[in-house]
């Protein structure tokens, strides 16, 4: 896990609460010692079987520690209305730890908001945190949850009779890119003739149009599916339907596709928050650029589902084990793009903390599709 | 219903009441005009025009007091919360402090732009519920404006992108009015389908041409700047937009309501074959509403980027658009009944987070509260001639 960030405003704890909870806590009436509020705003509904759900389960688990509340909203669109919400959980409820969670809430929401409130602390996750760019108060933290995708890719290329995979994605961006890649990559250590064929949906919940692209490719032999959209629920749902195969991602899914869901690719953000509250329980707050793996424990994958293989069990364990250990590097060359040109040439190894792979921008050899 | 509409919002004009008020002139004849004849008469026209006004207050406010009783009751029984605490959370979040306030104002301000888009073109009759379209489209096109200004003097700027904007949205909605016009296209389906198309091309640019490069997983356009960004009216974190929200109602009612331009869009929103028989350019009062009802969410769009995103990207897709059809038809398409209606919707918005935060209920509550108010609304047209106090008792 990288942590450069700077550690050590103390004061947090004690400056805030007087002012701004003064109006807010008669209706939960007096406590003898104040709680570390935490706020958590999400996009879409709490109970996705995705993105959100991902980060609301660990805010569950948040929930239950000690000396801490947390206060959640739910659908709160990517504009003043982010800003507007954090400044509610600020002004009536004492939050003093705030977690925007969807991307579009970074820049220029929550950078506001934190310039605004330079004592409280802000930290967004997926965002790009640059040190002289960026507040003090402010930070980001994401996983590499592209370990993860590989693995899916793993079982799939074994579990695939007829060669073909699916990726459902919503836009061309380059955290999307790197999961369709690391996913076929995957797929192709398995079995080097495979394909992905990847439809871009437009948008990250379309659940009309995820179910069509599904049912699309279950028509041109796709036989298994993933995905990057918001909630991948709808995805799973119409492959089980259709009596093909689906890796998960985000969360669990294996509750909508009790026969075909094979493992998926989870987030852990309970590790992530765990860290941060206690980090502010410390007097310290939580670091500013933070990233990590299935080593540092910040993604997981889901338990097999009956369909996968022993083969593919085995292949899949023997490089998790590798990845756990740190020394597994998934985007290396000699690699080229679906267009013919190299990507990254024979020789370099790009590890995951590799700036180069935050700012991913092709499809490689094996994906169909195109990224405009 | 709009020609309803215009008939109840204008009894002034209706000869039924003309008459009276001619009738004692006549009466009072070569006398001069003191107490005895003509007063009473005269008086009664007067507390007849208030009593229409009680009206149109009273009748939406019955509704929302009906709305408030059918909403608790839900609450009471399907959500098992106390709905007394709802409403005080309610209160508290969207006008119990400062804070508050500016929180419901800030979410008002884009929906009173929004809202024009529907109620302007409503004078004709028509049934525009392309708005969001508008403002997208408007959007892109002020922030594309800002970037081929960049270097210009802030002012120069934002009066660039406004203009922009309001062009774009105003052409965006004039599409709509000229395929109902000279096509036949039904504008309702035209409008909306065309909110499709504003988004797909918005995506499309600002992923594709428009693209600033450094926007790497949340494409958008490059940004405008701070220096050209429009601030917060004084004193305030609310943002200009919503002053030139409540300006571009006024001037709207004033053309609407006080000029022969507006007169004669209500002549051919109740009768369009009387309207064109009495020589009335139809086709030209159907453009300027449209392009001006346009224009509005255009500004929307430019407000969105200029005060709150500074780019353009997808978060111009918020739904303003598709609330300014709800706050339009919840106002009766007054101009001057959008500014409080929008203010009520941006107060139910602002208080939907305190709802979830302390009473764990999910974000659709304040869906289902909207959702009646426009029922109760709707059904409290039929009321509408119908309570006694109301009545007009001059003749």
């Amino acid at each position: 896990m990288l942590r450069n960030g700077s550690i050590g405003r103390r004061r947090l704890l004690q400056g805030t609460g007087a002012a701004l909870a003064a109006g807010a806590l008669p209706l939960h009436g007096v406590r003898a010692q104040k709680p570390l509020v935490i706020g958590f705003i999400y996009v879409g509904p709490r109970d996705d079987y995705g993105y959100n759900q991902a980060h609301a389960e660990a805010a569950a688990v948040i929930k239950k520690m000690a000396g801490v509340k947390v206060v959640e909203e739910e659908k709160v669109p990517e504009t003043v209305a982010v800003e507007k919400s954090m400044e509610s959980m600020i002004n009536l409820d004492g939050a003093t730890l705030l977690f925007p969670t969807s991307f579009g809430y970074f820049d220029p929401h929550m950078l506001r908001m934190a310039q605004k409130y330079p004592k409280l602390q802000f930290r967004h996750c997926g965002g790009l945190w640059t040190r002289d760019k960026h507040p003090a108060n402010t930070g980001s933290y994401f996983g590499y949850i592209d370990e993860c995708q590989y693995l899916n890719g793993v079982v799939a290329g074994h579990v695939s009779k007829t060669g073909k995979l699916g990726f459902i994605a919503a836009k061309p961006i380059p955290q999307v890119l790197r999961n369709i890649n690391a996913f076929t990559l995957g797929a192709r250590s398995a079995n080097p003739k495979i394909t992905t064929q990847v439809i871009f949906t437009g948008d990250w919940a379309l659940p009309v149009k995820e179910a069509e692209a599904t049912n699309s490719m279950v028509a041109q032999g796709v036989d298994v599916v993933t995905c990057h959209v918001d909630s991948p629920k709808v995805v799973v749902e119409t492959a089980e339907r259709a009596g093909i195969y689906a890796c998960g991602y985000h969360a669990n899914q294996a509750k909508l596709a009790p026969k075909g869901y094979l493992t998926g690719a989870e987030w852990n953000w309970e590790k992530v928050y765990t860290d941060f509250v206690a980090a502010m329980k410390a007097g310290s707050v939580p670091g500013n650029f933070v990233r990590g793996g299935l080593k540092e424990g910040f993604v997981k994958t889901s338990a097999f589902g009956p369909a996968v293989t022993e083969k593919a069990r085995a292949q899949h364990e023997a490089v998790k084990t590798q990845m756990l250990g740190g020394n597994y590097v998934i985007f290396k060359g000699p690699l080229k793009d679906n267009k013919g040109n190299t990507v990254i040439t024979a020789g370099t190894e790009y590890i995951q903390t590799e700036p180069t792979l935050e700012a991913m921008s092709y499809l490689i050899d094996g994906v169909l599709g195109a990224t405009s | 219903m709009i020609a309803r509409d215009v008939a109840m919002a204008e009894p002034e004009h209706s000869p039924a009441h003309a008459e009276p008020a001619a009738a004692a002139v006549s009466i009072a004849g070569p006398e001069i005009v003191t107490g005895a004849a003509a007063g009473p008469s005269i008086r009664m026209a007067i507390d007849d025009r208030w009593r229409q006004a009680a009206e149109r207050v009273a009748v939406p406010l019955i509704a929302l007091a009906a709305s408030s009783v059918v909403f608790g009751v839900f609450l009471a029984l399907v959500a098992q919360v106390d709905p007394l605490e709802v409403y005080g959370l309610m209160y508290q979040g969207a006008f119990g402090s400062w804070f508050s306030l500016q929180n419901t104002l800030v979410r008002a301000a884009p929906l009173i732009l929004t809202a024009l888009c529907t109620a302007l073109p409503a004078r004709l009759g028509l049934v525009v519920i392309g708005n969001e379209g508008a403002l997208v489209a408007g959007g892109v096109a002020a922030a594309s404006a800002g970037l081929l200004m960049h270097g210009a003097a802030p002012i120069a700027v934002q009066l660039v992108m406004a203009v922009a904007g309001m062009a774009v949205g105003g052409l965006w909605i004039l599409a709509a009015g000229w395929l109902r016009h000279s096509r036949g296209v039904n504008e309702t389906i035209a409008s909306l389908l065309l909110t499709y198309i504003a988004i797909a091309l918005m995506n499309h640019l600002v992923e594709g041409p428009l693209r600033d490069p450094q926007s790497l997983n949340k494409p958008s356009t490059a940004p405008i700047g701070e220096a050209n960004m429009i601030g917060n009216l004084p004193g305030t974190d609310v943002h200009w937009g919503l002053a030139l929200g409540v300006i571009f109602c006024i001037g709207t009612y004033v053309l609407m309501r006080h000029t022969t331009f507006g007169f004669a869009a209500d002549m051919a929103g109740g009768n369009v074959r009387a309207a064109r028989g009495m020589g009335l350019n139809v086709g030209r009062l159907v453009a300027v509403t449209c392009l001006l009802g346009g224009a509005a969410a255009g500004l929307a769009g430019m407000i969105e980027v200029a005060a709150v995103h500074g780019r353009a990207n997808a978060s111009l897709v918020a739904g303003y658009g598709y609330a300014g059809i709800l706050v339009a038809f919840l106002a009766r398409h007054h101009p001057l009944a959008i500014v409080p209606v929008a203010v009520l919707m941006g107060g139910i918005s602002a208080s939907n987070g305190l709802l979830q935060r302390r009473l764990d209920l999910p974000d659709a509550t304040v869906l289902v509260l909207q959702g009646v108010i426009f029922v109760m609304i709707l059904a409290g047209e039929s009321l509408y001639g119908r309570i006694r106090l109301f009545q007009p008792r001059g003749a």
